[in-house]
């Protein structure tokens, strides 16, 4: 699902780099975390796999796709094949909970008929039925969460990646929306969550993998949080 | 490509940059009016020259009395009807080569146009019809070879002058054209004043929507789809500067139609069919060019 084969990446005018010779694999089907402080190269890492940038040296694969080969107009066509999740929601505040899904379809060309028939399904999967019409502003944080999660999930991706979903939200809100991400990847979606959330890492006792400095320093199965080295 | 999508996109984007896209519409109008404008003017000048040069006569005049103190080429006095039969013949050795019609124009017959034509003048009564000199009037196949003439009649017995009446037009033709040129620079200025401002609305209407931007490339909407609307903000508001332009030339056609065309009746004024004929050009060119300008510029702005 994704390869990392021994990537760097500097940025121009940064003596250090934001991940060094960096090597891994996700199958498919896996939940993974991804922890390391600020800086460690956990948003390098996974604007890599959004092709978002291009690494310096190695590859990097998603969804079979050699990342640094692929040419620029088929980017698209590779984005529309995964879904991302952000900590600040990116909804769009002047549209409705079922107008911001889907817009996600309208822009990519899907037609009408099919829109209105998966729309309902993904909000009700997410638990907000009832709440197509309502605007984002009027939602709680978690609730928001949950429509930037149907948008991400609306296509039904091979895979889903999340940078820091619950980095805005209390810890009741954040267990709801790990309890759906999870059921999610029981679906067959990879899940790769990037997480400064301790208590969530430590309870779900997934695959973790630890940057520090751009290092890869911890690739752990059923892993917690704190692990010391 | 869902069309109501497009178009609520593009109602919304204009909208929202109101002040931007008056400042673009008028510009676009202004520079595509100067365009159209310089292009009709050029019109103008060809069909003129197609309808005085196929006018316009190469004059050969001959000596008159009065000429014998004035002019030295005509110190023998008068011309005599020998001498002029002597030009005459000349003309139809080039005829039809260079010379297409010839007629003779008598010293009463020349006088009485000049007075018909100048009834007011003072001068109709101090001068009689012996100062006004006969002429052979000239009609040649290409008004363009006055030279010929001029060589060989010039400095005959019993020619005053030789002239050509194109000489007269060239000075209008002159004025016509760098109107024309004038026109043109101005359009140019006006044109790059248009698309920087074009540039700048792109740039602003891009930033304003960047979150929009953002998510659909986030989903993988296509580069067509994300920057179709911000393309065809800038060619629509280029339509209505394109239209509001005709409107000026419409406007600019009426009133030479209506108002010179009375006045000054001399010149064969071009109709409406030659400012239908530019408008569709400045249509296609307005929005084209706007469309060329949003494209380049949202190739910096909004990357993939």
């Amino acid at each position: 699902m994704i390869r990392f084969d021994n990537v760097s990446k500097t940025y121009p005018k940064q003596n250090r780099p934001a991940l060094s010779e960096v090597s891994l694999e996700i199958e498919k089907g896996e939940f993974v975390f991804l922890v390391g402080s600020s800086g460690s190269g956990k948003s390098t890492f996974l604007r890599l796999c959004l092709r978002e940038e291009r690494p310096s040296t190695g590859s990097v694969h998603v969804l079979g796709k050699d990342l640094g080969k692929l040419s620029n107009w088929k980017v698209p066509h590779m984005r529309r094949q995964l879904g991302t999740v952000f900590q600040d929601f990116r909804l769009l505040p002047n549209k409705t909970v079922a107008q911001n899904v889907a817009f996600a379809l309208e822009v990519i060309g899907k037609p009408k008929g099919a829109i209105n028939k998966v729309v309902p399904e993904v909000l009700d999967l997410v638990g907000l039925g009832g709440k197509e019409d309502r605007m984002p502003g009027e939602l709680s944080g978690g609730e928001q969460q949950r429509v930037a999660i149907a948008r991400a999930f609306v296509n039904r991706p091979m895979l889903l990646i999340a940078d820091e979903p619950t980095g805005n939200l209390d810890p009741q809100n954040s267990v709801g929306i790990m309890k759906l991400l999870d059921r999610i990847n029981r679906t067959g979606t990879t899940v790769l969550m990037a997480t400064h959330d301790q208590a969530i890492v430590d309870q779900m006792r997934k695959r973790v993998i630890e940057l520090d400095k751009g290092l890869l320093v911890r690739d752990q199965t059923r892993g917690v949080y704190g692990y010391q080295h | 490509m869902r069309a109501q999508f497009v178009l609520s996109e593009i109602g919304v984007g204009l909208r929202r940059n109101l002040t931007m896209t008056i400042a673009v519409v008028v510009s676009v109008a202004l520079s595509l009016a100067l365009a159209g404008a310089s292009l009709l003017v050029r019109d103008q000048v060809n069909s003129m020259k197609g309808y005085w040069y196929d006018k316009v006569e190469v004059s050969v005049y001959f000596c008159t009395k009065a000429d014998a103190k004035t002019a030295p080429q005509c110190a023998n006095g008068a011309a005599t009807q020998d001498q002029i039969d002597a030009v005459g013949a000349g003309l139809d050795q080039l005829t039809p080569s260079v010379v297409k019609t010839k007629t003779f124009e008598t010293q009463a017959e020349a006088y009485k146009h000049w007075k018909d034509m100048n009834p007011d003048s003072a001068l109709v009564q101090v001068l009689g019809a012996d100062a006004i000199p006969a002429s052979w009037r000239v009609k040649l196949q290409d008004p363009t070879r006055y030279d010929i003439i001029q060589s060989a009649f010039a400095g005959k017995p019993g020619v005053r002058s030789v002239e050509d009446q194109r000489k007269i037009l060239e000075n209008l033709f002159g004025l016509l054209n760098g109107l024309q040129t004038a026109a043109f620079v101005i359009m140019l200025l006006m044109l790059s004043v248009a698309l920087l401002l074009i540039v700048n609305t792109v740039r602003v209407s891009a930033f304003s929507r960047r979150r929009e931007t953002g998510i659909m490339r986030l989903v993988g909407a296509s580069n067509f789809y994300v920057q179709m609307p911000f393309i065809a903000e800038a060619a629509f508001a280029a339509l209505l500067g394109a239209v509001l332009a005709s409107g000026l030339l419409l406007l600019a056609n009426f009133g030479v139609q209506h108002w010179l065309a009375s006045r000054v009746q001399f010149i064969h004024f071009i109709g409406l069919s030659s400012v239908l004929q530019v408008i569709p050009l400045l249509i296609v060119a307005g929005m084209g060019m706007a469309a060329v300008a949003a494209f380049l510029t949202l190739r910096k702005y909004l990357k993939v």
